[in-house]
């Protein structure tokens, strides 16, 4: 039996004065592959800054592997939704990086490891070469392994990625997946995204986040409930299936 | 220009110009990249209410102007921290009330009758000694909490958010910081003059940001413009007999469109991306 590394209860948030989250109770098992899907706006992002304990809940508890969020936050790797910020920034890629090995010692500054470990992850993302150029002089998929290799440069034990694949081309995808299938054998992985039907041969969970969160474990998950079935009102779409609005869950107010 | 050295208000108005180029190169480098021209802007404004404070109770210049400084900077950073949407609005707020208060208790003050004008542009050529410690002592100040935060002020900087999940002391760091804006303000507004002081703080920046790899490299080039445009300025100030602060302000001013049409020219690419 595996432990579970989150566990949410009655989590209630609200965005001056708008509920954006509703009675929210989770509870995730190391090393699941979690696809979190859902509407935009329907507060998967903040789910996710509430699980970093970037956000306070209004009520409710969230424990990440048994302590509050701001307990372990440098346990997890964290790749933003927005990797465009503060452009003309003058810092190049390893300084980026090397962020994920924060907090460096101020007296000693940047040790061997620290870049050793820097370098492993943009060799993982295929981005070593790019090292020493400024971050905004590298195309919007570069840039974006950066920000997954900034993640995992403090070898974390949860990853939590919200759509790492926008800026990357098809192609690029099928090799982001991969690559998260194979950290998924020694961390659990949280993703938002909407390729659902890429995502559908790797995830081992679903949640569907839409105010309230609708939470689905493997035995439940079938391709077929990624990409056409899935009762979640999300929309879809995809080749070959004409768009459409699901259902609402019938436990919904 | 070396005649001109002859004369020791000379000396001191280059070894202040050049202190002043170094606190300004590596805090107006912060103040660029996180987008707070307008708050130190409001800080340099609202210190005049802090002159106002010093000459109407009769005590030191820097003891009220930094006390108000300090205290402005500090209710404008928690501002910005905790409501960035409107933190603008605020210390437009500050910035014009610091500024009314300086002057009211200007008239207040009996039998008083100070040069507005040498706060505004400052009187570089008139510089006592007593202030070039001060600048010496902020300077190396700067320059080592700039090494020593280093990889916080990055991190901040670029993703305060990050940073915060990596557990910087976000807010700390960002109240020492402003703090540290608000003194080299104050000090330099009385060598230089406030107008001065917000010019060279954002254009040597500026213009240094676009050919920088990193925050260190931009801080040392930003250093170097200044230290060329307060230079070139004091020298054309002293052969044409202009207005030392207003000139320094007007070279810096050439420089940064001359780094404009530079770039239209050569950076196409950058601009483009």
């Amino acid at each position: 039996m595996k432990n579970s590394v989150i566990d949410v209860r009655h989590l209630n948030f609200s965005y001056q004065g708008t509920p954006v989250l509703r009675d929210v109770s989770l509870s995730i098992k190391e090393k699941e592959f979690v696809a979190f899907i859902g509407p935009n706006g329907g507060g998967k992002t903040t789910l996710i800054k509430l699980l970093l304990g970037l956000l306070t809940p209004d009520s409710g508890d969230i424990r990440i592997m048994g302590l509050p969020p701001s307990k372990v936050s440098h346990r997890i790797g964290y790749v933003p939704q927005d990797i465009n910020l503060n452009k003309s920034f003058p810092i190049s890629v390893m300084d980026v990086v090397l962020m994920g090995r924060l907090p460096l010692s101020r007296w000693t500054g940047v040790s061997r490891k620290d870049q050793a470990a820097a370098e492993n992850a943009m060799a993982q993302l295929e981005i070593l070469q790019f090292k020493n150029r400024r971050i905004d002089d590298l195309s919007g998929g570069q840039r974006g392994r950066a920000f997954i290799a900034r993640a995992l440069a403090a070898d974390p034990d949860i990853l939590f990625l919200d759509e790492p694949a926008a800026n990357i081309d098809s192609q690029g995808k099928t090799g982001l997946y991969a690559l998260l299938k194979e950290l998924n054998r020694t961390k659990t992985i949280f993703v938002v995204s909407h390729d659902t039907m890429v995502l559908s041969s790797y995830v081992t969970a679903v949640a569907c986040v839409n105010k309230d969160v609708h939470y689905h474990d493997d035995a439940e998950i079938t391709e077929e409930m990624m990409t056409m079935s899935y009762p979640c009102p999300v929309e879809i779409i995809a080749h070959g299936i004409p768009h459409r609005i699901l259902k609402i869950h019938e436990d919904s107010k | 220009m070396i005649e001109a050295l002859q004369f020791e208000f000379m000396r001191n108005a280059i070894i202040a110009g050049c202190f002043a180029s170094l606190i300004c190169g590596i805090i107006g480098s912060f103040v660029v990249v996180n987008r707070l021209v307008f708050l130190a802007g409001g800080i340099a404004h609202a210190a005049f209410g802090g002159i106002g404070i010093a000459f109407f109770f009769g005590i030191p210049y820097v003891l009220g102007t930094l006390g108000f400084s300090l205290l402005a900077a500090m209710i404008m950073t928690a501002v910005v921290l905790t409501n960035k949407h409107r933190a603008d609005t605020f210390i437009g707020i500050l910035w014009a009330v610091g500024m009314a208060t300086g002057i009211i208790l200007l008239d207040m003050t009996p039998g008083y009758n100070v040069n507005l004008m040498s706060y505004l542009f400052g009187s570089i050529l008139a510089v006592p000694a007593s202030d070039i410690i001060w600048m010496v002592a902020i300077g190396i100040v700067a320059v080592l909490s700039a090494i020593f935060f280093y990889r916080d002020l990055l991190a901040i900087s670029y993703d305060d958010e990050f940073a915060r999940l990596r557990g910087v002391p976000v807010n700390l760091i960002y109240f020492l910081y402003i703090g540290l804006v608000a003194v080299s303000i104050v000090i330099i507004i009385r060598v230089v003059g406030l107008i001065l002081v917000i010019a060279l703080l954002t254009i040597p920046p500026y213009i240094a940001e676009k050919y920088c790899r990193t925050l260190g490299q931009m801080m040392a080039l930003s250093t170097v413009l200044a230290v060329v445009f307060n230079i070139s300025g004091l020298w054309l100030a002293f052969t044409y007999n202009l207005t030392s602060g207003a000139t320094i302000i007007l070279v810096a001013a050439a420089g940064f469109f001359l780094s404009m049409i530079g770039d239209a020219i050569f950076l196409k690419k950058r601009t483009a991306s």
